[in-house]
Order: C-alpha cells, then sequence, then structure tokens
C-alpha cells in the first residue's frame, strides 16, 4: 500500500515536472524562432506562401460564420433589447459583443482548429518522414526554413481574419436587424458609430487578435516540431494543438479583457 | 521572382482584410468625426454629475459640439470640475447655461448647453458660471414619496382635529 502511494506521488510529481520542461522547451523554441525570424523576412515568398495556406484557405469557414454569428446576435439582441423598448440599440450591441470579444475569439478559434492543426500535421508528417533531418544534413536550418515562414504567416493572417469575422458579423446582424425585422436603418448605423470608440473598441480588438495569432501559430508549429515522429505521435500532437490553443486563447482573453476594459 | 496565382491570392486576402478593419474604423467606429478639428478647453463645476462619464456628448439644441475630457474633484468646494472640449467652429456667450441632462429615461448623461445672451464669447480656460446639477431619479421618487406621505399624514391629523 505504501509502495502504491509513492508511486502514484511519484507519477504526479514526474508529469509536472515534465511539463514543466516542456513549457522551458517551448519558450526556448520561441526565442530560437524569433531569432531565425529575418530569414522568413528576408524571403517574403516563403511566408506569402504560408499566409494563402492558412489565410486564404480559412477564409470561407471565417467569413460564413461571422455572417451567421452576427445573424444570431441580431436575432438574440432584439430578442432581449424589445423587453426594454431600446430596439435602436441593436447596432451597437451586435458591433460592440463582436468588435471587443467574438471576433478576435471566435476568428482565433476556428484559426486554431482551421489552420493551426494543418500547420502541426504538416510539420509533424515533415519529422516523421524524416525531412526535417535532411534539411539539417544539408545545413538548412528547418527552423528558418520550415517553422518560421508558417509562424509569421499565421501572426499575419490572423488580424486580418478576426477583423473579416467582425466586419461579416456586423453585416449579419444589419441583415437580421434592419433587412428583416425592420429596425430603423439610421439609427442603427449612428448609435453604432457613436458608441464604438476607434482606441478603445477597435484597435483593442486588433490588439487581442495580434496577441491570439502568436499565441495560436507558436503552439501549432511547437506541437509539430516536438511531435512524436510516429502517426499516433503526430495525430497526438495535432489534438494537443487545437485544445492547448484554445484554453490559452480563452485565458489570454480574460487577462487582455481586464486590462483594456476596466473601469472608466 | 516570378509572379504566382497565389500571390493574387494573397493579395486578394490582405486587401479584403484591411478593406474590412477600414470599414470597421470608418463605418462601425467614429474615426472620422471624433479626431477631426480643433478644439478649444472650457471647465464647469457641478454639484453633481450623476453618471456622467469622460467622452460623454456636449449637446446644444441637440447638436453635439463638443465632448467631456475630464472629470475632476476639487477638494476645496466640494465640487465636480469637468473639463469641456468644445469644437473651435462653435463660440458661445458667457452667460451660457450649462446642464446635466439624461437622454431618455435610461439614457446616457450629457451635457447641454443653454445659450445666453451676453455679447462676450468664452475663451479657453474659461469657467461655466451658471450650471444645473444632474437630477437624480432615486432622490425625485423618494422626494415624491415623501410628499405624498406627508400630505397624508396632514389628512390624519386634519380628521383628527375635526373630531
Amino acid at each position: 500500500m505504501d509502495n502504491n502511494l509513492t508511486r502514484a506521488l511519484r507519477g504526479l510529481g514526474q508529469q509536472f515536472t515534465s511539463r514543466i520542461w516542456r513549457l522551458g522547451y517551448a519558450s526556448r523554441f520561441f526565442l530560437a524562432l524569433l531569432l531565425h525570424s529575418g530569414t522568413a523576412l528576408r524571403r517574403v515568398h516563403l511566408t506569402i506562401r504560408e499566409i494563402y495556406f492558412t489565410g486564404v484557405l480559412s477564409l470561407i469557414i471565417i467569413l460564413v460564420s461571422g455572417l451567421f454569428v452576427g445573424m444570431v446576435l441580431g436575432l438574440q439582441g432584439y430578442d432581449t433589447l424589445a423587453r426594454y423598448g431600446s430596439t435602436e440599440a441593436l447596432g451597437v450591441l451586435v458591433s460592440l459583443s463582436l468588435v471587443r470579444e467574438l471576433g478576435p475569439v471566435v476568428a482565433a478559434l476556428l484559426f486554431a482548429s482551421r489552420a493551426g492543426s494543418a500547420i502541426t500535421a504538416e510539420i509533424g508528417m515533415m519529422k516523421a518522414t524524416e525531412q526535417l533531418s535532411a534539411m539539417e544534413m544539408m545545413a538548412v536550418d528547418p527552423i528558418a526554413r520550415v517553422v518560421a515562414p508558417r509562424f509569421w504567416g499565421g501572426v499575419i493572417s490572423m488580424p486580418l481574419l478576426a477583423a473579416l469575422f467582425s466586419a461579416m458579423g456586423i453585416f449579419g446582424g444589419y441583415l437580421v436587424g434592419v433587412q428583416l425585422i425592420g429596425v430603423d436603418e439610421g439609427s442603427f448605423w449612428s448609435q453604432m458609430q457613436a458608441a464604438v470608440d476607434f482606441r478603445e473598441d477597435i484597435v483593442n480588438g486588433v490588439i487581442k487578435s495580434f496577441v491570439f495569432g502568436i499565441i495560436v501559430s507558436w503552439v501549432a508549429v511547437f506541437e509539430g516540431y516536438d511531435a512524436e515522429p510516429t502517426a499516433e505521435g503526430v495525430s497526438g500532437a495535432t489534438t494537443r494543438t487545437v485544445v492547448t490553443s484554445s484554453l490559452a486563447i480563452l485565458a489570454a482573453d480574460f487577462i487582455l479583457t481586464a486590462f483594456m476594459f476596466t473601469g472608466t | 521572382m516570378s509572379r504566382t496565382s497565389l500571390d493574387l491570392w494573397v493579395g486578394f486576402f490582405v486587401a479584403v482584410g484591411l478593406g474590412a478593419l477600414l470599414f470597421l474604423a470608418l463605418k462601425v467606429g467614429n474615426l472620422a468625426s471624433s479626431s477631426s478639428g480643433d478644439t478649444y478647453a472650457i471647465q464647469a463645476k457641478f454639484d453633481n454629475i450623476g453618471g456622467l462619464k469622460v467622452r460623454g456628448a456636449v449637446k446644444s439644441a441637440g447638436v453635439v459640439v463638443g465632448r467631456v475630457a475630464e472629470i475632476t474633484f476639487d477638494p476645496e468646494a466640494y465640487l465636480a470640475v469637468v473639463t469641456i472640449k468644445v469644437d473651435a467652429r462653435y463660440k458661445f456667450p458667457r452667460d451660457t447655461f450649462a446642464t446635466i441632462n439624461t437622454s431618455g429615461l435610461l439614457g446616457e448623461q450629457y451635457i447641454g448647453f443653454e445659450v445666453g445672451g451676453d455679447t462676450e464669447m468664452l475663451k479657453a480656460g474659461d469657467t461655466i458660471k451658471k450650471t444645473q446639477s444632474a437630477v437624480v431619479l432615486e432622490k425625485l421618487i423618494s422626494q415624491f414619496m415623501f410628499n405624498k406621505a406627508a400630505e397624508n399624514g396632514d389628512k390624519t391629523a386634519g380628521n383628527g382635529d375635526k373630531k
């Protein structure tokens, strides 16, 4: 019995230590990534290729979900606001919730599952088929050639996707609120413009999506690079990318919101 | 380096994304209207500002003519000092009357300017002399209830006298 207890404790301790170990490795990896970014930015076509795979191919899912999220916000918001007789504030409700929260967060979650998982699987498969080692043999640094362009492609795509998500959502809210339900169009837009502040709301939303872009891309390239070079290892790493980056996005969102939108 | 169809798609993506940002900034936000033009600062002291906030609107005849820039507390007079940035295109007489109003029953609060007849105009750094504080709804209701109660009390007292 005593033996069982020590074994359980030892297992727990080992798990904890290995987590910390991994975090340290991930941080060192991030630093190496930043140091090698010069090559990725100088050879722009590598990064542009990755923007195509992460950004352009995520366009459809981002646009369609943005539209639907905005339409749902329009319906739900109208229902709630009608109780207080202030349905003209629908534009404010839709735009503020999208620009401040839903745009960056939902776009980042979709981005993590659409593009992040693909990045991890690709780099993991490169590792499993020993393409990365082959590159090292040829004195090509895989971090500079493979990892950094994917990272920067993700970081550049994310704010643009979040902005598109918000814009599309507001359009969806406009479709449902103004065209379908019949909220007054003038007050929909004018109250929105009066309530949404460029510096406070839009810039903060862009900062959020930029931070989320860094988080998702970092987690995705790290999990791929660190994946066990087997089919199982790659699939496990892909799952971990989606889970870890989603949790990290939500936690970072809380912290950023606490800094940005408190008081005043 | 040759151009490829990939570049076209990425260019399209970046252009659409920047377009969305521009749409958010101009159509959804108020970048175009908020940062334009010169302003001059004047001050007004209020007994009670209620729910007035920084960046709240300042209106005259219902038109937005400025914004609340800063709200501080005067520890000597125990008054709220509101700094207002007024659009430089508009000049107001020195005896302008500043009131704190509420848009709608539960809407946000704003400062209203009621223009006086003075020939001299307010300059930057001036203080508005005549102000009226925010109406606190709770106070109004409690005053009303108190009056009602006092009336009823008078009635019962009067009845007692007659008997």
